[in-house]
């Protein structure tokens, strides 16, 4: 009976301490997307180097690709650069560059001051395409399979854990 | 000294509430703005979190409340604008998200918690009901630990 008695508020306790301590480890920013799974929506968008030339979702069909949403104003963006670079002289997945909410002029002199890992980059200009891909902090990145669908999201920079460890052995499933 | 810049923060500020009042784009009428107003205060936006579409100053909510006002302008119903933002952003835009399977916990959660504490409180008061003031709600120890607390006061303070 006593025992009972003061282990009602210590279980009570232990729980909390179980939630508030995998709060911990949690980012409040990470909103899970609700496109996953879901077919990528389409876009017809100029090219950054090409201002003549579009390309559309229809284009990448039949490839695993990643569409890496990124801008010249973009702090956290200069962070995941190097590993970009990484990933396109690798030459395991075509990187498409989303150039978001970004004057063409400054996104031209951020590549080519940085390097440009982007088989090619499309210019979303007044952040349409950004909203219908759920974008809400650059650098998103997604991960999109050969039928076009999107199968993974990464927000905000990438890292060598993620792309490691999620991103290309999903690619390498996928791209069977 | 004070009055100076009592005067300049004046200024700021009615430039602050020029540019803002400036802000919403013009074609509309009083009761889409309304309507407008009350849609956007159900909605969040997902770079300041904790504020409305309504109340934030980020860019993205600048033209989520663009889109809004277009999706409203081109005929659609305010379901079908909060369906258009959960498509893209998912439930988190909703300041009320459904109840679904994934939303349970925090649906369902205070209810569950507020009826432990009723459990917990009916179960408290119905042992005081039964055992308070006789002697049968103390077992023998504890009746013992009592007389001899009280003892052990009364040797104390002689």
């Amino acid at each position: 009976m006593k025992a009972w008695r003061w282990s009602i508020p210590l279980a009570i306790f232990a729980i909390l301490v179980v939630f508030l301590w995998l709060g911990l480890w949690r980012d409040p920013r990470i909103v899970p997307s609700p496109l996953i799974g879901k077919p990528a929506p389409a876009f017809r968008l100029a090219q950054l180097h090409r201002p003549n030339e579009t390309l559309q979702l229809d284009d990448l069909k039949g490839q695993v690709w990643l569409l890496n949403v990124w801008a010249s104003w973009c702090v956290s963006c200069r962070e995941e650069h190097p590993l970009l670079l990484q990933l396109a002289q690798a030459k395991v997945l075509p990187l498409y560059g989303l150039d978001y909410k970004d004057q063409p002029a400054a996104a031209l002199a951020w590549l080519a001051q940085n390097g440009d890992p982007y088989t090619a980059s499309i210019v979303d200009a007044d952040g349409r395409v950004g909203i219908d891909y759920g974008v809400y902090g650059v650098p998103e990145t997604f991960l999109i399979d050969k039928a076009g669908v999107i199968r993974y999201k990464q927000i905000g920079p990438i890292t060598l854990e993620a792309l490691k460890d999620r991103i290309l052995p999903l690619a390498r499933e996928l791209q069977k | 000294m004070i009055a100076a810049r009592r005067a300049l923060l004046g200024v700021l500020f009615a430039a602050a509430a020029s540019a803002w009042a400036a802000a919403p784009t013009a074609p509309s009428g009083d009761a889409l703005d309304a309507r407008l107003k009350r849609l956007e205060t159900e909605l969040r936006c997902l770079v300041c979190q904790n504020q409305t579409l309504a109340d934030s100053n980020a860019d993205l909510a600048g033209d989520l409340r663009k889109e809004v006002r277009e999706l409203a302008l081109a005929g659609k119903s305010d379901d079908e604008i909060r369906a258009y933002l959960v498509a893209r952003y998912g439930d988190f835009v909703l300041y009320d998200p459904p109840l679904k399977a994934i939303t349970s916990l925090l649906w369902l959660g205070p209810f569950a918690l507020l009826a432990g504490g009723a459990v917990l409180w009916w179960a408290v008061l119905r042992r005081r009901a039964r055992g308070e003031g006789t002697a049968t709600g103390q077992t023998d120890a504890e009746a013992a630990a009592h007389a001899r607390a009280l003892l052990e006061r009364e040797e104390g303070s002689s």
